[in-house]
C-alpha cells in the first residue's frame, strides 16, 4: 500500500511551537541575552563572552546560597516524605471522617505563597502573634529577626505546614489504590505491621512517593515567597535562598548580566537533578522485572 | 486440620438488617468434616466468598458461631485461626523474590530456616517455579503470580484449613487441569479440609469430594456429584449443573402422572398432590425423540453436534426442552415427541424437590 506523502501535517503542530515559544524559549533567550553581555547604561550593550558565568562560579555569595538551599531542601524532604506518609497510614479509610480530613489536609495547599508567609510572619512575632508570644511566655529565647536557628526553624516548621499534606495526599491516594486482597493475605500469612507497611504498602506507593519528592523537591529548591515574607532572607544571609539571592541581585542591585548567569546555572541544576531523578525512578521500575 | 462448624450463621454487609432479603448469607447450620475436599459453588455474588471470609476471619458474622474443632473461634482474628486462603486475584509480595514470597508464611511463623528452605523447595517443584525462584516476584506474568499465590497457600502443613476463592481463574485452561490434580493428590497426601469456591461445575465436580451449590445467600443442596446429577434439591442446581441444564416445565402432578400443558405423562412415582407452583424437572440425559404417540409433542428448532453427542433444542409449546442424543443417532423432522424417563423425573414445588412417595 502506498502512503500519500503530505507534508502539511506538520503545520498541525505550529499553535504547540508557537506557544511554547512564546511562554519558554522566547524569555529563556531574553536570559541567555543578557548573560553574555554588558552595559554602561543608555541601553547599549556589548558582548563579554563567559565573563559573568566566570564570575559567578568564582562567587563564594552564590556558592553560600546554593548550600543553604541544599541544606533547605534536604531538611524539608526528609521530613515531610515520613510524616507525610505516616499522616496518610492513619487517615481514615472511608466514610465521613476521611472525606473530613481531606478537605482539612487540602486546606494549606489553597493559601497562597505570601499569605502563608504572612500568617507565619504574624504567628511568630514575639510582640503579638500567638507562637512567638507563647514561647517567649516560656521563657524560651525566640527571635526569628534575630537568631539564625530561629529563622531556620520558623522557615522549615512553616514549609511542613504547608506542603506535608501534598506528600500525604500523594501517598493517602497510592494506600487507596491497593486492593483489600493483600491485606488480607497478609493476614492469612500472619504478616506484621512492620512487614505490610514494607512489602506491600511502601512498594504500592513507591510511583506516587517519588512524585512526591519530585516536586517537593523542585518546588523548595525554587522557594521565595515565603521565606521572603518572613525574614526577608536574613537574619543577615542565614535565610537568603538561591532564589531569593538572585531577587536581590537582578532588582536589588540591578546586576542583569550576573544575575543572568546566575538565572540560567540555577535552572541547569534543577533540569540536571530533575532529570537524574527521573532516571533512576524509570531504572528502578524496569530493574524489578529481571 | 479441623472440624469446622457454622451455627446460626448468617451475615449482612448493612448495620441493621431487618427482612431476609438484607443478608448476603442466610442463616446457615453446617459441619465442614475434617480432611474432606469441598467445593462451594454458586453463581456471582450469592455468597460464596462471604462464607469463606467468615470462616478465615477476615469477615465477622452479623450472627451465629464458627467452631474449630469444637473451639469457638467466632470472634478470633484471622492470624489466630492458622487458615490459609488464596484469592482469586494474584496477591505476591512484588519486592520479595519467588523464593521468599514462598517462605514468608513460614518466616512469619519462626519456623526453621532449613526446613523453610526444604519445604520451599517441594511447593516450588509442585507449582513448577524451581527455576525462577530467584527473580523478583514483580514483572512476572499473571498465572505465574497465581501460582505463587498457590504455593504460598500451601506451604504451611498444620493449617486448620485450606480455603481457595476461584484461584484458578486467571491461569490458563492447560495448567488449570494441571493446578487442579496436583491440588488432589495434596489433599490426599495431607488430608486438610479444603474449600473451594467456584462458579465453574467442571471444576466443582472434579476437585471435590462434595460439592456446596449456593443460590441466593443460601446453600440450597450438599451432595456429591452424582446426587447434584441425579436428584437436584432445588431447580437452581438443576439448570447450573450439567449442560445443557436441566429442562424445568410447569406441571399440574397428581399421585404418579403429570400433565403439561394438556399432555399428560406418567411419572412411575407416587408424588401426591403437591402444592406451590410445580414444576417438573427432568435433564436432557433422560430424555429422547420418538416418532410414536407418547411423550410431549415438540417441534425440533435445531441439533448442535457438540462431538461426543447432540444436543437437541426444542420447542414445547414456547419452552424450549433440550434433548440429548447420542452421536450416531439420525434425527429426523418426523420425530416430533419426546419422552422422558421416569427415573429421571423429579417433581419441584415453589423451586424445591418433592420428594417421591414410597409405595
Amino acid at each position: 500500500m502506498n502512503k500519500t506523502v503530505n507534508d502539511k501535517a506538520w503545520f498541525l503542530i505550529l499553535p504547540v511551537l508557537l506557544l511554547v515559544a512564546f511562554s519558554a524559549v522566547i524569555p529563556l533567550m531574553t536570559v541567555v541575552n543578557y548573560s553574555v553581555q554588558d552595559t554602561f547604561g543608555n541601553n547599549k550593550f556589548f558582548w563579554v563572552g563567559l565573563e559573568w558565568f566566570q564570575e559567578m562560579l568564582a562567587s563564594e555569595r552564590m556558592w553560600d546560597a546554593l548550600g543553604r538551599q541544599i541544606a533547605f531542601s534536604a531538611i524539608i524532604l526528609a521530613i515531610e516524605i515520613p510524616l507525610g506518609i505516616f499522616v496518610a497510614l492513619n487517615m481514615p479509610k472511608k466514610g465521613s471522617w476521611a472525606s473530613l480530613c481531606l478537605v482539612l489536609m487540602s486546606l494549606p495547599l489553597l493559601i497562597p505563597w505570601n499569605v502563608v508567609g504572612t500568617i507565619w510572619q504574624i504567628f511568630g512575632r514575639v510582640d503579638i502573634g500567638l507562637l512567638g508570644f507563647t514561647l517567649s511566655a516560656l521563657g524560651i529565647d525566640y527571635n526569628y529577626t534575630q537568631d539564625f536557628y530561629a529563622a531556620w526553624i520558623t522557615v522549615i516548621v512553616m514549609d511542613v505546614w504547608h506542603w506535608t499534606s501534598l506528600v500525604a495526599l500523594l501517598a493517602y491516594a497510592g494506600l487507596q489504590s491497593i486492593p483489600d486482597a493483600y491485606y488480607q493475605a497478609a493476614k492469612i500469612d500472619q504478616a506484621s505491621r512492620l512487614s505490610v507497611f514494607r512489602f506491600i504498602e511502601l512498594p504500592k506507593i513507591m510511583g506516587v512517593l517519588m512524585i512526591a519528592i519530585l516536586l517537593r523537591f523542585m518546588d523548595s529548591f525554587m522557594i521565595y515567597t515565603e521565606p521572603f515574607v518572613v525574614t526577608g532572607g536574613g537574619p543577615g544571609n542565614s535565610t537568603t535562598f538561591l532564589s531569593i539571592d538572585l531577587v536581590k541581585m537582578a532588582l536589588g542591585q540591578f546586576d542583569l548580566g550576573p544575575a543572568a548567569a546566575f538565572s540560567i546555572m540555577y535552572y541547569l541544576v534543577i533540569l540536571l537533578v530533575s532529570y537524574v531523578f527521573y532516571t533512576v525512578m524509570t531504572n528502578l521500575d524496569k530493574r524489578d522485572g529481571h | 486440620m479441623a472440624k469446622i462448624t457454622l451455627e446460626n450463621l448468617a451475615h449482612s454487609y448493612l448495620p441493621n438488617p431487618k427482612t431476609e432479603d438484607d443478608f448476603a448469607l442466610k442463616e446457615l447450620n453446617h459441619d465442614w468434616v475434617d480432611g474432606e475436599a469441598y467445593a462451594l459453588l454458586g453463581a456471582s455474588g450469592c455468597g460464596k466468598s462471604t462464607l469463606l471470609n467468615i470462616i478465615s476471619g477476615l469477615l465477622h458474622p452479623s450472627q451465629g458461631r464458627i467452631l474449630f474443632n469444637d473451639k469457638d473461634v467466632t470472634l478470633s482474628p484471622t492470624t489466630e485461626r492458622n487458615i490459609a486462603q488464596v484469592f482469586q486475584f494474584p496477591v505476591v509480595y512484588d519486592t520479595m523474590t519467588v523464593r521468599d514470597n514462598l517462605a514468608f508464611p513460614l518466616r512469619n511463623r519462626g519456623a526453621d530456616p532449613t526446613y523453610i528452605k526444604d519445604r520451599v523447595q517441594q511447593i516450588a517443584a509442585m507449582i513448577g517455579m524451581e527455576a525462577t525462584l530467584d527473580r523478583k516476584a514483580r514483572g512476572l506474568t499473571a498465572d505465574a503470580k497465581q501460582k505463587i499465590s498457590l504455593g504460598r497457600g500451601m506451604v504451611r502443613e498444620d493449617v486448620n484449613a485450606l480455603l481457595f476463592d476461584e484461584p484458578l481463574t486467571v491461569i490458563d485452561p492447560h495448567m488449570k487441569w494441571e493446578l487442579r490434580t496436583q491440588l488432589k493428590s495434596l489433599h490426599h497426601e495431607f488430608g486438610h479440609t479444603m474449600i473451594y469456591v467456584t462458579h465453574d461445575q467442571t471444576e466443582a465436580l472434579t476437585f471435590a469430594d462434595k460439592v456446596v451449590v449456593m443460590y441466593d445467600g443460601r446453600v440450597v443442596q450438599m451432595g456429591t456429584p452424582q446426587q447434584l446429577f441425579e436428584q437436584p434439591e432445588h431447580t437452581f442446581v438443576g439448570y447450573f449443573i450439567g449442560s445443557p441444564g436441566m429442562n424445568v416445565l410447569e406441571a399440574d402432578v397428581q399421585g404418579n402422572t403429570a400433565v403439561l400443558d394438556g399432555t399428560q405423562i406418567s411419572l412411575g412415582k407416587a408424588f401426591g398432590t403437591p402444592t406451590g407452583h410445580v414444576e417438573l424437572g427432568v435433564r436432557p440425559e433422560f430424555t429422547s425423540l420418538s416418532t410414536g404417540e407418547d411423550g410431549l409433542p415438540v417441534t425440533i428448532k435445531r441439533v448442535e453436534d457438540v462431538g461426543r453427542h447432540k444436543i437437541v433444542r426444542a420447542d414445547f409449546n414456547g419452552s424450549e426442552i433440550n434433548i440429548l442424543a447420542p452421536e450416531g443417532a439420525e434425527i429426523s423432522p418426523e420425530m416430533n415427541r419426546v419422552v422422558f424417563d421416569p427415573a429421571g423425573i423429579n417433581i419441584y414445588s415453589d423451586s424445591w424437590r418433592v420428594a417421591p412417595k414410597v409405595a
